[in-house]
């Protein structure tokens, strides 16, 4: 072991963002990651620090940089939807809508009602499971180690539904341009029957476990304290611009896959500590699971997918009958569709914020520039104004408390 | 187009000089580079733009002048309203004024550009690569930079490709 010594970290390059005292030697530099448990992921954080004091915080990301803005701009419109699932692994379902509705928008396709009603209760079901993965990692974080548990038991069971429909537990690629891949399964209503059944009170569970708990309130109240003008100036959304006060939910205002026709609250709280993001995910777990309740009551019959077929490939059964058919399925799976010379800018309410989609055609059948606004990368981006004067400890309970996702950041 | 955003058209016109293109409800404004933080600051002082919600480039390779759109997404939370503005910039040293004075968002942003386009932003508090490593060559999402592979090996070629591959030898 002895040929490893410890480095000292260089000032040098960080010199503009240190304060004077770290260049004399009086404060240390030191790094958190990126293989530290507690951040998350693959995040770097060069801490400055006064004894445990943490004087300034730098984070280092891109260690997840695969490269999916560029690598979809080789391949077709229906192609490159599979590496949306791969960009916040989190929310899989969320990403496959944001990037539909934004070809949907490009190229002018609509949507069937029963379509947009399973979109709705799919989104729905992946941000509880997100916010329960959420719930999850920073109760371990603060070592709750119960909480994580009892979350990972109810995330299986959505994780089961979305196999059930779409055939894979995480990378999805269910929803597609003009609608979602195939229908539901007859045993869809009963999974998620059985789960709004059961869910309440598995939340009333981990609230009995956290919410006026002694030492959940010392690690959270006053921590990590952020005010909705800073929030704005930094483009933090989701819940954490809700736990400071601004009411910014795009469900509510500017409604997509007919979200108005639901009856739901946005939670808003003003604090704007780590405690009042907890509150606000956790009541944000029963609105999404009234939504889904009233989406599956309201559930129309009809057709899943658009029939427009020179964008929608045609069902298989079709395909033996009809010389047309077959012609649409070889050319929307080998040239692909085009969509106009233009761009376009849609955003959807992920679990973590606006997530939107730059998108823009040049006439062929490939996206000429695919950028996407992740809101996990601007939420980080405030952690450094936060963070200051406060310990490493919470540290760790403000980095859980944004909800990083680095697949999210990093693309 | 929406009539509030005809009224925030027009005085940018006006003052600015931009012109504007419209596709599916969306507006775009385009402005050169030298009145963008001008620009900026009116829409977020004087009309609530408060919120910059996405900042992004795209590269028109070959073309030079220009060769590259530097995009600003705002959002007004007070009005619910969205606009677009585009600065054009020419592909020989690429260089607009950095936004970080009225976006504080922009600063990672603008760094992600600078990464990815190799666009300079005037006057950033922190120009350093924020994706890529620190050493890398090129800017990745230029039309003009390769998507890059794997080369197959078979085994009359696989000594061959193994010397020039990057993994760490003994």
């Amino acid at each position: 072991m002895s040929e490893y010594q410890l480095q000292e970290i260089p000032v040098g390059p960080y010199k503009h963002l240190v304060s004077e005292r770290a260049l004399t030697g009086e404060t240390m530099l030191l790094n958190m990651g990126p293989q530290h448990p507690s951040t998350h992921g693959v995040l770097r954080l060069l801490l400055e620090l006064d004894g445990e004091i943490v004087i300034n915080c730098i984070p280092d990301i891109g260690f997840l940089h695969t490269g999916i803005e560029k690598n979809m701009e080789a391949k077709t419109y229906l192609k490159a939807e599979v590496m949306t699932d791969r960009l916040d692994y989190m929310n899989n379902m969320g990403n496959n809508l944001a990037y539909v509705m934004a070809v949907e928008k490009l190229v002018g396709l609509d949507v069937p009602p029963r379509a947009q009603a399973l979109r709705v209760i799919l989104t729905e079901l992946q941000r509880i499971a997100s916010h329960l993965v959420w719930l999850g990692t920073s109760g371990l974080d603060l070592a709750a180690m119960s909480v994580f548990l009892y979350c990972f038991r109810e995330r299986e069971i959505i994780l089961d539904i979305f196999e059930l429909v779409s055939g894979q537990r995480m990378m999805v690629t269910y929803f597609r341009p003009g609608g979602v891949w195939r229908d539901v399964p007859v045993e869809f209503e009963a999974a998620v029957r059985n789960f709004i059944k059961i869910f309440p009170k598995r939340i009333d569970e981990y609230e009995a476990l956290l919410t006026k708990n002694p030492l959940w309130l010392d690690r959270m109240v006053g921590i990590g304290k952020l005010d909705a003008a800073t929030a704005l100036q930094h483009g933090v959304t989701g819940p954490m611009l809700r736990a400071s006060g601004v009411n910014w939910d795009l469900r509510k205002i500017r409604p997509y896959a007919g979200y108005e026709q639901y009856d739901f609250n946005v939670p808003v709280e003003t604090k704007g500590d780590t405690y009042a993001r907890y509150i606000v995910r956790v009541q944000e777990l029963r609105e999404s699971l009234k939504i889904v309740e009233q989406a599956l009551n309201k559930l129309p019959m009809g057709p899943v997918c658009s029939d427009n077929r020179k964008f929608v490939p045609p069902p298989r059964s079709e395909i033996g009958t009809s010389m047309e058919a077959l012609i649409h399925h070889f050319k929307l799976w080998t040239e692909g569709f085009v969509a106009p010379k233009a761009s376009i800018y849609s955003a959807v309410e992920s679990p973590r914020g606006e997530l939107g989609v730059y998108l823009e055609g040049d006439g062929g059948p490939k996206p000429y520039r695919v950028h996407w606004r992740t809101p996990s990368f601007d939420n980080l981006s405030v952690v450094s104004k936060i963070v200051k004067g406060h310990l490493v400890a919470d540290l760790i309970a403000i980095l859980a408390s944004i909800d990083i996702v680095l697949g999210d950041i990093d693309r | 187009m929406d009539t509030r955003l005809e009224k925030i058209v027009k005085v940018l016109q006006e003052k600015a000089n931009a012109t504007y293109e419209e596709f599916r409800d969306e507006v775009h404004v385009f402005i050169n580079a030298g009145q963008i933080v001008d620009a900026l600051t009116f829409l977020r002082d004087e009309h609530q733009f408060s919120l910059l919600s996405a900042m992004t480039a795209v590269d028109y390779w070959p073309e030079e002048s220009p060769r590259f759109h530097v995009i600003y997404q705002l959002t007004s939370l007070t009005q619910n309203l969205s606009i677009q503005l585009r600065v054009l910039v020419n592909g020989d040293q690429p260089k607009v004024p950095t936004a970080t004075r009225v976006f504080e968002v922009a600063n990672w942003r603008e760094r992600e550009i600078m990464d990815m386009f190799g666009i300079d932003f005037d006057g950033h508090p922190d120009p350093r690569r924020i994706l890529m490593p620190e050493d890398w060559e090129g800017h990745p999402l230029r039309k003009d930079y390769p998507l890059g592979y794997e080369e197959p090996q078979f085994t009359f070629n696989f000594e061959e490709i193994d010397l020039r591959k990057p993994y760490a030898k003994e």
